[in-house]
């Protein structure tokens, strides 16, 4: 049997009122994640992947908001919250790793109090035992000397240890989620392996469900269980990362995979899809690919495209999903 | 960070040689004091007997160095106008002009950075928009006609407050105080405002804008991500590093507020150093020119140094750079 998700997303939408329209980011995205689970998000830029992360930590900047659909986190509903509710539930019960280590921790405060202050807002507990815990904290990121290090300022770590400090930072109350938006896109390749694995890791040990948004395929193949590949704010695939990246249903899927470079002798040229995913408020009728798809018919143009559970194998939304020879 | 010190306070004596050039030069090309301290009726005898008094008869360079060495000691010679020492006459003005500007200082500094973070955090709110566009009045408004409009209201058709003067002081020491009687306080209300009201303007719209810049980076909607209280999140993460330009600029209105006190003296009749330096203009009275000239350079300098000390205490990154460096 398997465990009840920790999140379950359901048909959510994120709306941004203009002048011109309102444009949907996010148009009906559905998902769960189960404890210990890492699902990858991936799509181009645009594509809503950092927009849905945001939506369901509650971190909508004005005038976007959720418009319809449902957030649910460990059984509870948390996308119509009153804000202070929803502000003991971040951090709290949703950790956020952000892309830029650099920018992402307070420059003027001490990183021992950025941690202690977020674990006493969270917990119950002492000062002196805030202090233990951040120091457990740091230590469990692999930052050596952590005890001497909860006095160091940010400028004084290195670009991947900033982003160990992050991690602590976004685990330190033991959330049940983790949504990282981009964790290694800043970081030298050397050290985004590290971070990949660190984050593994940590989830793995603890069950803490992951939404790994990226724009790196490479990460989603290393980290991810599951892949999301969403395009002008839908799903446009969801599946196992291996039957995704090997077996692609959806002509999209496909052809972000095969943009994907590999190490192996006697590469083929890396194919492109053609043009540029449209803006949210020039979403052409039916299937939002359907200029760029090569597999695109008349059908496509006019009826909106299935939903994932149409598919046979419940994993593209697409009127001709591709066939793979097993 | 020593030798950041040394190098500043070098800065600042270089500094304050120009300045003393420009005060001492005031001597020698503003008019002659003598025909104004002798009158019509005056001997040649009279004349070169008060030069030789002043010290005029000596070369430039002599007075120069005499004016350095004396002015170095608190010593600017004897007022033209008065026949008493300038010093002297500064130390009994001094206390009205630094209450009245540490009063206005402190309510615009406590009210520039509370309606500054106000109108930050509340960006689309009535009450910011209200207070933005009252804050342009503050800032275009001459600062005598806020004065002048303050009297008119308060004091003239309320009759609320004391329109002129200080009130009763009290003796501490060598220092006069307003702060211990009640007409004292209540003198100072109208010209503390009319004084600080343009500052506190100033700095409510730096912290605002400044406010805004931080709370778009990324370490504030990170402490958003971590559930921080909004509180916290506004008053310890984002105004703390909204703080180093604004103290920059909070330093420099600081010594203005000294330094251009004069036209809130001149509305106010406050009895103080700008009302001095008015009147010692009108009367060519340059060892007090000269006096005050240098004191408030002295200050602008001590403030400027203040300010640069305030920086490493606000920010840890600047003691690390100036190592590397």
């Amino acid at each position: 049997m398997t465990p009840p998700p920790v999140l379950s997303v359901r048909n959510l939408v994120v709306a941004i009122p203009s002048r011109a329209g309102i444009s949907r980011p996010v148009n009906g995205i559905s998902y769960d994640i189960a404890p210990g689970e890492i699902l990858g998000v991936v799509g181009e830029s645009g594509a809503g992947k950092s927009m849905a992360g945001n939506a369901i930590i509650g971190l909508l900047d004005r005038p976007a908001h959720i418009a319809s659909g449902e957030v649910w986190l460990n059984g509870n509903r948390i996308d119509n919250l009153p804000p202070d509710d929803l502000r003991r539930i971040r951090g709290r019960q949703i950790g956020m790793v952000f892309q830029d280590p650099l920018t992402s921790l307070n420059p003027l405060l001490q990183i021992g109090d950025q941690l202690t202050e977020t674990i006493r807002e969270h917990l119950p507990m002492s000062a002196a035992q805030a202090r233990d815990r951040a120091v457990a904290a740091l230590e469990e990121v692999g930052i050596p000397a952590a005890a001497e290090r909860l006095n160091s300022y940010p400028h004084e770590f290195s670009g991947g240890m900033r982003q160990r400090v992050v991690i602590a930072l976004a685990l330190c109350a033991e959330p049940s989620l983790v949504i990282a938006d981009e964790p290694t896109t800043a970081l030298d390749v050397s050290v985004q392996a590290q971070i990949i694995a660190l984050l593994r890791r940590l989830c793995r040990d603890r069950g803490t469900a992951v939404m790994l948004v990226t724009h790196d395929m490479g990460v989603i193949a290393e980290a991810a269980d599951r892949v999301a590949v969403m395009y002008a704010g839908r799903l446009a695939e969801l599946g196992p990362v291996r039957s995704v990246i090997h077996a692609p249903r959806h002509p999209y899927a496909d052809g972000l995979m095969g943009a994907m470079p590999s190490l192996s002798i006697g590469q083929r040229r890396l194919r492109q899809i053609p043009g540029a995913m449209p803006r949210p408020s020039r979403i052409p009728p039916g299937c939002a690919f359907n200029p760029r798809c090569p597999r695109a018919a008349d059908k496509c143009r006019v009826d909106p495209p299935p939903t994932l559970a149409d598919d046979p194998q419940g994993r593209a939304a697409c009127w001709f999903p591709m066939e793979h020879p097993a | 960070m020593l030798a950041f010190l040394i190098r500043r306070l070098f800065q600042s004596v270089v500094v304050l040689l120009v300045v003393g050039a420009v005060s001492f030069g005031m001597f020698r090309f503003i008019g002659d004091p003598v025909n104004n301290m002798l009158g019509q009726e005056r001997t040649q005898a009279d004349i070169a007997d008060l030069r030789e008094r002043l010290g005029l008869d000596r070369s430039v360079f002599v007075q120069y160095a005499v004016f350095l060495r004396n002015a170095a000691q608190g010593d600017f010679g004897v007022s033209y106008r008065q026949g008493r020492p300038v010093a002297d006459i500064i130390a009994e003005r001094a206390p009205a002009t630094l209450e009245l500007a540490a009063v206005s200082g402190v309510m615009a500094l406590v009210f520039g950075i509370g309606l500054g973070v106000i109108t930050a955090i509340k960006r689309d709110s009535l009450v910011s928009s209200t207070i933005m566009t009252l804050s342009l009045v503050g800032v275009s408004l001459p600062t005598f006609l806020i004065g002048i409009l303050l009297i008119y209201v308060l004091s003239v058709q309320l009759e609320w407050l004391p329109s002129f003067g200080r009130g009763e002081t009290v003796r501490v020491g060598g220092w006069t105080t307003g702060f211990l009687t009640q007409s004292g306080l209540v003198a100072l209300i109208l010209p503390a405002i009319t004084l600080g009201l343009y500052q506190m303007t100033l700095i409510m719209r730096i912290v605002r804008s400044e406010m805004l810049e931080v709370l778009r980076q990324d370490y504030i909607r990170f402490a958003r991500a971590r559930g921080l209280r909004e509180r916290s999140i506004n008053f310890r993460h984002a105004l703390k590093n909204t703080l180093v330009p604004v103290i920059t600029v909070t330093g420099l209105q600081m010594g203005s507020i000294i330094a251009f006190s004069i036209i809130t003296e001149t509305v106010f009749q406050w009895p103080g150093m700008g009302l001095l330096f008015i009147n010692a203009v009108q009367f060519v009275d340059i060892p007090v020119m000269a006096a005050y000239l240098m004191l408030i350079s002295v200050l602008f300098v001590s403030i400027n140094l203040v300010v640069d000390l305030l920086y490493f205490a606000i920010d840890p990154r600047l003691s690390i750079e100036r190592v590397k460096a």
